[in-house]
């Protein structure tokens, strides 16, 4: 398959490992993999944040980008996060349709016909659970708020991540409530977040795992600040990055700020 | 001035964009909303018969979980298990009070332990008299089971409103045939007379208004007795 | 703001509620002097961010709340999941809402018509204050200085106990959750348990020191609490002329009229007193008898978590012998027909407050009703208060506190997964927030946020322009130091770096590596 890759913005620019796995993954699976260079961000920032004019031109960009897949030149365009494909999935003909840009609006939904996150592109489009990844570690998996209930990716995640090999994965305790990063909720409810996010490392280190993974890194950054700044000792990989390891190429453990006694020794 | 019935009118419809209707108080005109229709997929009866055995079944299941206290009992037998329930109630004659269409046979077991006070529309009992009774035996309209849920229509076997609420026991008789599985056969029974004071049931009183946690018995009836009879 | 018992803001005067005058907890304070009620129903206290930050210090309340929604959750999904058809009944549910409101004009006429040919009397109530006028002026004409009340938050909106007891008239709420509120002088903080902040000893406290005839020795077990309820109202149910009630649903074709209840508090208020008023939101209509059929399942599963809940009501005009013999139905708008006008907020009418939406929401949970600063908390209120008091501001009213609700969200979704009658709650929020900016883009002076998102859409509209930009951030790679993170930075990210670490930006972004490995040598056009 020749499928598109849309990296997502924070990830291009702030985790450049997550859609660099999902490279590496989709390439081993035998797949081709572009990368369209004109892309930059889905929108839904602007949108969440209630500025559907300047949501405008981000979504032609990332529609007038994307639109060679409805052409048939891709069979798929995979997005490594579930707020981000949720956005193209529910948002982006909206926002054109307010601005009275319907010819846009359906070639947004043209494309949001054939845009995946990465967990339904591996289960439901290549239909493969087992993608021969090796990760010898605990890892617990956070379902994040779109995943779970705009995409509704059910349990696909997890039937990926049980299928690595030498993979401990353990539960998350409350694992389907939000880990309070809501976009910039983030900021504007501060005290808010703070308290949701407390709750949700408190769960995740109850696990013992070295690892906390999910399907979206934005939630992965707010998780693992809080983790890091508790010293915690867990660390974030995003689900394409447990898929991509491998025994000749393994995924190391992500940097993990130790708690200050094992600093100390 | 316009009244106001008017004026709420004339903003609902430009609400809804209906043309000639000014606007909003806060100034707005809205679009007209789309044609609907509504879908009836759910389920409009359920898979067992009004009466069979796992209707039954599930009837006595919800309302012991509801705690209520629930009896099959023989027809020949209702007399003499309405006059346990009651007899017990008071230290001295007890009282039940019974509407006046109710099937006088259901009171034949009573005896002289126990005073009957009947109640009808026409000379009701007033309520601080029902305070004081022990207890009230009504018939039912209709029973749902997946609900546990028994209904009154106010006929003169069940009675006005005010005597199966007031006092403390009700004593509550069901006939087989009357208990339906699903809501739906039931709102669709009560229905032929949607005029009719109803009162659906489902267990004793209760609340949950402390932490959330369901405690029965607070102003309604504290106990609830269901005789399914037939 | 004074601070009375336990902490809450003082209330109000009431006449009589059977309790001593002031001080009975050993307080030096007047809790039932004549204080003005200094909040609206639908706009009181700061806005929400301040607000929550007061509420998320308040340990006891943080508990009370995480445990009573997690019971609440619980049971509501094991009574969800045993229903085989819970989907189609939702559509249907969200169907007939819909319908309702196309047809709201013929609807409210056909319940007039029918109300009135079976004895009812039928009033139109525009306002909060039409409202409290009819209801006040019936009470009067029936000579009652006392009124006992069912749950209800059209009551609560327009603020019908406050003016009661300004005219003299005592409200008394039987609902015990509501009287637990009363008794405190408190405000409500859930639609459906308006005293789920308390605990069962902070419960106990209130009655021992305000109910007036609790028991001394009373104790906190919840069974016992109930009893002294019962035992404090039960004078008033028998004795009570005029009795206040809303309503759960009306039904167009039959002037039916329902009331969905537990404690039989409802069914002493709706049968005993001669008089009966109800109050009740042109929104909450059904067209036909039948349609109960689907919200009678709805309700009580997503309410209180239960297959039915202990006591429904139904009743049309008067019937002789039985029950009221006056019965006045008070149809109010209150700011309905201006979230009616919008045609995606208007879902939120369709709200058939069942308080799931509450139940399941995150914020919620941490922060308590009391941070939304309305009657109408949690999710649904974000969308529903902002809207309801739009013609006074409310969202699009600038500096508005209200204005603040729709962000109050992390839109994770909870709420429209488990509404009965699929409100897509977070959409709504969405275009709530974008209304609100549209309406601040005329407004003089500049905005951080606006600056910075028009900035933000610059950059992200075109692929160079967002390369160039990821390339500059990872000039900043070596702000994170051995650790790679950044702990403090400046406003406004400080709002995160207060609680998490930021990660510095990486040496290579992800298109600087996918040049590198994947892309043959490029033209300098490209290579932009």
């Amino acid at each position: 398959m020749r499928i598109a890759l849309a990296a997502t913005c924070i990830a291009d620019t702030m985790f450049p490992g997550a859609p660099r796995a999902t490279v590496r993954l989709l390439e081993r699976l035998g797949h081709e993999v572009v990368f369209p260079r004109a892309q930059a961000c889905c929108g839904q920032m602007h949108v969440n944040t209630g500025y559907f004019d300047e949501a405008v031109p981000v979504v032609r960009n990332h529609v007038e980008t994307f639109a060679p897949v409805a052409d048939g030149e891709w069979d798929a365009v995979v997005i490594p996060s579930g707020s981000c494909t949720g956005s193209v999935r529910h948002q982006q003909a909206m926002v054109c349709r307010r601005a009275g840009l319907d010819e846009l609006a359906a070639t947004a939904e043209a494309v949001a016909a054939k845009t995946y996150e990465l967990s339904e592109l591996l289960v439901d489009v290549l239909g493969v659970t087992d993608v021969g990844a090796w990760f010898p570690h605990r890892v617990t998996y956070h379902p994040t708020c779109h995943s779970l209930r705009m995409l509704h990716v059910g349990d696909r995640p997890l039937r990926l991540l049980r299928a690595v090999e030498d993979i401990d994965l353990v539960e998350l305790p409350a694992a389907e409530s939000c880990c309070g990063f809501g976009g910039t909720f983030a900021l504007k409810n501060a005290d808010t977040s703070a308290a949701m996010l407390a709750d949700k490392t408190a769960h995740v280190r109850a696990t013992g795992a070295a690892v906390v993974t999910a399907g979206d890194m934005s939630c992965l950054m707010h998780i693992g600040g809080g983790l890091s700044r508790q010293r915690a000792g867990v660390g974030t990989l995003h689900l394409a990055e447990i898929l991509a390891s491998t025994r000749a190429e393994p995924t190391a453990l992500p940097p993990a700020r130790r708690a200050a006694t094992e600093v100390a020794r | 001035m316009t009244d106001a019935r008017t004026e709420v009118l004339s903003r609902v419809g430009a609400a809804l964009g209906r043309p000639g209707s000014g606007t909003t108080p806060a100034g707005k005109v809205g679009a007209a909303p789309r044609d609907v229709v509504v879908p009836r997929g759910y389920r409009a009866a359920g898979e067992h018969v009004a009466g069979s055995p796992e209707v039954l079944e599930q009837l006595v299941d919800r309302l012991v979980d509801y705690k209520a206290h629930v009896q099959q009992v023989a027809e020949a037998d209702l007399p003499a298990t309405v006059a346990r329930l009651v007899r017990g109630l008071s230290a001295g004659r007890a009282v039940v009070v019974a509407p006046h269409g109710i099937d006088p046979g259901w009171l034949a077991g009573l005896g002289d332990e126990v005073a009957v006070r009947e109640d009808s529309p026409a000379s009701p009992l007033p309520a601080t008299e029902l305070d004081a009774v022990d207890a009230v035996l009504t018939a039912a309209r209709v029973a749902c089971s997946e609900t546990g849920t028994i209904v009154l229509d106010g006929q003169p076997d069940q009675g006005r409103r005010a005597i199966s609420l007031v006092p403390d026991v009700h004593v509550c008789v069901v006939r087989t045939a009357q208990v339906v599985q699903t809501v739906p056969e039931a709102v669709r029974l009560l229905g032929a007379h949607p005029e009719r004071p109803l009162t659906w049931i489902s267990g004793p009183s209760a609340t949950s208004d402390i932490e959330l946690d369901r405690v029965e018995g607070v102003h309604g009836p504290r106990t609830l007795h269901v005789l399914l009879v037939g | 703001m004074s601070r009375t018992f336990l902490g809450l803001p003082r209330r109000l005067s009431r006449p009589d509620d059977g309790a001593p005058p002031a001080g009975a907890d050993g307080s030096s304070e007047q809790p039932f002097g004549p204080v003005p009620h200094p909040q609206a129903p639908l706009r009181w206290g700061d806005a929400f961010p301040v607000a929550a930050h007061r509420t998320l210090q308040d340990a006891q309340l943080r508990r009370n709340l995480g445990h009573a929604t997690q019971v609440i959750r619980a049971k509501r999904a094991a009574v969800v999941d045993e229903v085989p058809d819970w989907e189609a009944l939702r559509d249907a549910g969200s169907a007939l809402k819909e319908r309702v409101m196309a047809e709201l004009p013929e609807l409210l006429q056909r319940l007039e018509e029918n109300v009135t040919a079976r004895g009812g009397v039928v009033h139109w109530a525009r306002d909060a204050a039409e409202a409290n006028r009819i209801v006040t002026e019936i009470a009067r004409a029936k000579g009652a200085d006392e009124v006992v009340k069912v749950k209800s938050m059209a009551t609560q909106e327009i603020g019908l106990n406050e003016h009661l007891a300004a005219e003299g008239i005592a409200a008394i709420e039987t609902d015990l959750a509501e009287l637990i509120v009363q008794l405190a002088d408190d405000m409500p903080s859930h639609i459906l348990v308006p005293a789920i902040h308390r605990n069962r000893t902070e419960i106990r406290d209130i009655f021992l020191a305000r109910m007036g005839d609790a028991p001394p020795d009373l104790s906190d077990v919840p069974r016992e609490l109930a009893m002294a309820a019962r035992a404090h109202l039960r004078r008033k149910f028998l004795s009570a002329k005029v009795a206040v009630s809303g309503a759960n649903f009306g039904v167009a074709s039959t002037g039916t009229l329902a009331v969905v209840e537990s404690e039989g508090n409802g069914r002493m208020c709706l049968t005993l007193p001669e008089t009966l008023v109800t109050v009740m939101g042109i929104e909450k209509l059904v067209p036909d008898f039948e349609d109960l059929e689907v919200f009678m399942q709805l309700l009580p599963r997503s309410s209180t978590g239960e297959r039915m809940n202990p006591y429904t009501s139904l009743w049309t005009g008067v019937t002789p012998g039985d029950g009221p013999s006056e019965f006045h139905l008070v149809l109010l708008d209150n700011g309905r027909t201006d979230v009616l006008a919008d045609e995606v907020g208007r879902a939120a009418l369709h709200c058939i407050r069942c308080s799931a939406c509450l139940n399941v929401c995150p914020v919620y949970e941490r922060v308590g009703g009391h941070a939304y600063g309305s009657v109408y908390p949690g999710p649904i209120g974000a969308i529903l208060t902002p809207q309801l008091t739009a013609s006074t501001g409310g969202v699009s009213g600038h500096g508005d506190v209200n204005a603040a609700l729709p962000y109050a969200s992390t839109l994770c979704g909870a709420c429209y997964e488990v509404c009965p009658v699929k409100i897509d709650i977070p959409s709504i929020l969405v275009d709530l927030r974008a209304r609100e900016v549209d309406a601040d883009r005329s407004r003089n002076g500049v905005d951080p946020w606006a600056a910075a998102m028009k900035a933000a859409s610059w950059v992200m509209s075109d692929g160079g322009r967002f390369g160039l930009a990821g390339r500059a951030a990872t000039l900043a790679h070596g702000l994170g130091g051995r650790d790679g993170v950044i702990s403090v930075a400046p406003p406004p990210a400080s709002a995160w770096t207060r609680t998490r670490d930021l990660p510095a930006p990486p040496s290579q972004t992800f298109r600087q590596w996918w040049a590198k490995e994947h892309e043959t040598p490029r033209t300098p056009e490209e290579e932009r």
